[in-house]
């Protein structure tokens, strides 16, 4: 039974890790990077987030 | 389990970013737009004469207004990712997750990715004067993520110690202060700026419940969806 428990948490952890990781690449892409077309792209959405901007 | 997590969060995120998007550009977007009409100087406050508060402003822009949407809605599936993978593990760890409990996950949310940071280095209008953008991004990643440990401790801790360092958490970022401009440049008045951030947060606060009720919502049918499939 424990070992059952343990083998669903870590089924669980890593997928957990995975979705927060890439969650945090996603908005660092579209709120963050400063590269010139991402930031013309981006640039209502940043300042009407409260990203900081320029 | 992989995909239980990327499939409730694509659906939240795209669901409640759409939404977000079409909130700020019927209420964020025109106080940006005007902000611009005194950030390139077309208007200009205390000229030489009074300057009417309603000037005509652009319309809508199809690329402008559409990219928005697009990363709007980015953002939110990037948010609800992050959000997901914090209520798989409270779900483990006992916690309720559907479309109800998740109205308080995105409260939480909302006060840790825009209230928290938000609060010291408000929401800026185009044209005002700020710090080096840098610097004003790893204070804004460094209060972010303090806020989420320290709600974090807040909901699930069990004494007293740490509820307090949870509070500590929460208010060191703003003790420290965030980096300021050296000088006031802001050609824009403060009753646009005002109105920017107050907008924006209220945007931020509406988009964040329904992303916190939608990710419950999915979060608890793609378990069900998969259970269903395992007995099957």
């Amino acid at each position: 039974m424990t070992t059952t428990t343990m083998t669903r948490s870590g089924l669980r952890f890593l997928p957990a890790v995975f979705a927060a990781v890439l969650g945090l690449a996603v908005i660092s892409l579209t709120g963050h990077v400063q590269a010139a077309a991402l930031h013309d792209a981006a640039h209502d959405v940043r300042h009407a987030t409260g990203f900081p901007c320029h | 389990m992989y995909s239980r997590f990327l499939v409730s969060a694509i659906f939240a995120g795209a669901a409640a970013g759409l939404i977000a998007g079409l909130l700020q550009l019927v209420f964020v977007q025109p106080v940006l737009l005007h902000a611009e009409l005194y950030e390139t100087g077309a208007i200009v406050h205390f000229g030489a004469a009074p300057v009417s508060a309603n000037p005509e402003l652009p319309g809508f822009d199809a690329m402008r207004d559409g990219l928005s949407l697009v990363f709007t809605m980015l953002t939110y599936t990037g948010y609800a990712l992050i959000l997901i993978a914090a209520m798989g593990i409270a779900e483990e760890r006992g916690a309720t997750i559907d479309g109800r409990t998740g109205i308080i996950w995105g409260v939480a949310g909302f006060v840790a990715f825009h209230l928290a940071p938000g609060i010291t280095l408000a929401p800026e209008v185009p044209g005002v004067a700020a710090a080096d953008v840098a610097a004003r991004q790893v204070w804004w990643f460094a209060t972010v993520a303090a806020a989420l440990v320290g709600l974090w401790l807040i909901a699930f801790g069990r004494n007293w110690m740490v509820w307090s360092l949870a509070v500590i958490l929460l208010a060191a970022p703003h003790v420290i202060g965030a980096p300021e401009p050296d000088a006031f440049a802001g050609p824009v008045p403060t009753e646009i700026g005002a109105l920017f951030a107050a907008r924006a947060f209220g945007v931020g606060l509406a988009a964040w419940v329904l992303l916190g009720s939608f990710a419950g919502y999915f979060w608890c049918r793609e378990g069900l969806n998969q259970n269903s499939t395992a007995q099957a």
